[in-house]
């Protein structure tokens, strides 16, 4: 099932493939497995942004959570990599489960605060909890055991932790594409309609955000193992903003667009920061302000829209099929994803 | 214990200010404005650089900063957040999350993340005796600026012309539309309004709090939480909450430190289960 949909659109995909691929070729390893990371948390924040209609605002939580997770567990514990970072990533599915149940049943702009605000207390214990976490110095020289292969060069540890982005990944377009994923759609475009047709919303949001949460932490761990440090910026609230950026520049709803901002995002903090710049919110918060003013579609959404009008031109009056529309543009949902719905105020 | 809970109501002026401050703008425009404690930053920012580079006292700042700012706050609506008008809400908390990156990393590259200095003005540098204890005569400076400030307001939109139009456009904006009023031309002036509250909050916690850039990052996702308590677009709710919560996290210090920063989190987690659309909101704002 998964193989036959992936099958029927394998430019797109192969051609992402490749990308992620030869990355470390192309541009500094370190930064390559960092673009990685936020490209698989750009998609989980999407998970809630463009297919259920909310905003996560405190998804700093989760990416850092579990990078302190990791870190202890492969500090600690001793044990491989890979089992550290799903370590990381079940915490921070579990740390999902009361903050979702809180927040979950707000919607709109209520929700974003109230992440957010969780997120805040998240920081608060990591920055408080000195014994455990170190505080300001953060978790420092977090091993990256694989049954004692070498991976301190990153150009290999990339290799090693691609496979968790691209499962990652593949799990988000896989919730996307299910019966699950449509009703999400559905609860995001019609929350009383999709009550009265008898799915309970509140549960189906909750487990939007713990999945969410989990692919969150996967990330975030693996960016952990990667720098060999987990520190406070990880559950700052720059964070939870960075990622929303992430996915806004990539286009809402697109859920491989995220992968674009990550790396615009990414490689433009790099240059900054080499260029001894030290002000990046100057930068970022311009470029976001001009995209959610003129440019609200995102990367991938303009693409996306053009060829799909290049598409409806060569071929005149295709008629979406009613009963499958979504399998004509797979990755894609089917309602128009250039801007979120809009939804009353108040 | 007294003279805590003192303190706790000093803290909660600012929380107030800031919170009936975004109320405000949240019940006309549906925006939650993230660069709010931005604004609150430039306030107290803005009366350090009247004081240091043009010798400015802090009374003229006072009243001159909220002023300017009010101002600031107008043109920003009538350039850029009138456009969003119409689409989902989101957009406008992501938009003024961009606009507080660039306030706060445009005033970091300026002044760096060092504090500031900022003195007590002369006639309020001497404590007060309260009777039970003394106290020192700029806080409740503050606190009765705050009071005050909060009931002119509530009388603003209780008791005036102006006040009915905001209320009734806050409240149904297409009725109100249909009557006749022209609730678009009230827009801007409630946000400037709601910024210049900021910018007094900012220039009041300039002589008692450490003027750096990032004063107001944090304190925002307080304000956050109080208003979530008191109920977003609830004026009484935001300014009851504000006091409230400055009591609380007050005596919340004295009893169990280690809580001390995550205590307004706590109580806001407890009014989400009790109350999801906090405790003066109104059900269908939230659900």
């Amino acid at each position: 099932m998964i193989i036959s949909r992936l099958a029927a659109r394998p430019i797109p995909l192969l051609t992402g493939l490749l990308i992620a691929l030869i990355l470390p070729w192309m541009i500094y390893p370190p930064v390559a497995l960092d673009i990685a990371c936020w490209a698989l948390f750009a998609a989980a924040v999407d998970l809630l942004l463009g297919f259920t209609g909310l905003l996560p605002f405190g998804h700093a939580a989760f990416w850092g959570g579990s990078a302190y997770v990791t870190g202890l567990i492969a500090l600690h514990a001793g044990l491989p990599f890979p089992v550290a970072v799903l370590g990381g990533a079940a915490a921070a599915a579990l740390l999902a489960v009361p903050i979702g149940y809180l927040s979950a049943r707000l919607r709109g702009i209520y929700f974003a605060m109230v992440t957010l605000a969780f997120a805040q207390v998240v920081y608060f214990v990591a920055n408080q909890w000195r014994g455990l976490t170190g505080g300001e110095n953060g978790l420092q020289g977090i091993p990256r055991d694989l049954f004692g292969i070498d991976l301190s060069d990153p150009f290999f540890f990339y290799y090693a932790g691609l496979p968790f982005v691209l499962a990652g990944l593949l799990a988000a377009w896989r919730v996307v594409r299910s019966p699950f994923g449509r009703v999400l759609v559905a609860v995001r475009d019609n929350p009383a309609r999709a009550q009265a047709l008898g799915y309970p919303v509140a549960r189906y949001k909750l487990l939007a955000f713990v999945l969410s949460a989990g692919l969150s932490g996967l990330a975030g761990g693996l960016f952990a193992i990667g720098h060999g440090f987990a520190s406070l910026d990880e559950v700052y609230w720059t964070t939870s903003g960075q990622v929303v950026m992430m996915v806004v520049l990539g286009g809402i709803g697109t859920l491989w667009g995220g992968a674009f901002g990550a790396a615009l995002i990414v490689e433009l903090n790099d240059y900054l920061a080499t260029a001894g710049f030290q002000e990046i919110g100057l930068v970022t918060g311009t470029i976001f302000v001009i995209i959610v003013l003129v440019f609200r579609r995102g990367v991938w959404g303009t693409v996306r829209d053009a060829l799909r009008a290049r598409a409806a031109r060569a071929v005149p009056a295709p008629g979406p099929d009613p009963g499958t529309p979504h399998d004509e543009t797979p990755g894609t949902p089917t309602a128009p994803a250039d801007e979120v719905p809009t939804r009353p105020a108040r | 214990m007294l003279q805590q809970a003192f303190n706790g109501l000093v803290g909660g002026a600012f929380y107030a200010l800031l919170a009936l401050g975004l109320s405000v703008i949240f019940g006309m425009l549906g925006v939650v404005n993230f660069a709010h404690g931005s604004f609150y930053m430039l306030g107290a920012f803005g009366a350090y650089v009247l004081l240091d580079s043009f010798g400015v006292d802090f009374w003229v700042a006072l009243a001159a900063v909220p002023l300017v700012l009010g101002v600031a706050g107008v043109a920003v609506e009538r350039l850029f957040v009138r456009r969003l008008t119409g689409l989902d809400p989101l957009y406008g908390f992501l938009f003024t999350f961009g606009l507080a990156l660039i306030l706060q990393d445009a005033v970091k590259h300026e002044y760096g993340v060092q504090s500031q200095p900022y003195p007590r003005p002369p006639a309020l540098s001497g404590s007060l005796d309260l009777g039970l204890f003394d106290y020192p005569a700029y806080q409740v400076f503050v606190l009765v600026v705050s009071v005050l400030v909060c009931a002119a307001t509530w009388l603003l939109l209780t008791r005036t012309r102006i006040g009915v139009i905001v209320r009734a456009a806050t409240e149904r904006p297409e009725l109100t539309r249909a009557l006749g009023i022209d609730v678009g031309r009230w827009v801007a002036p409630v946000f400037g309004f709601g910024i210049a509250l900021a910018g007094l909050a900012g220039v009041l916690a300039a002589p008692m709090r450490a003027v750096n850039p990032l004063m107001g990052a944090d304190l925002i996702i307080t304000v956050f939480a109080v208003v979530v308590i008191g109920g977003l677009g609830s004026i009484f709710g935001s300014v009851a909450a504000g006091f409230g919560i400055g009591l609380v996290s007050a005596l919340g210090n004295l009893y169990v430190p280690a809580l001390s920063q995550t205590l307004v989190f706590i109580v806001m987690a407890a009014v989400l289960l009790w109350r999801p659309a906090g405790l003066f909101g109104r059900e269908e704002a939230a659900l």
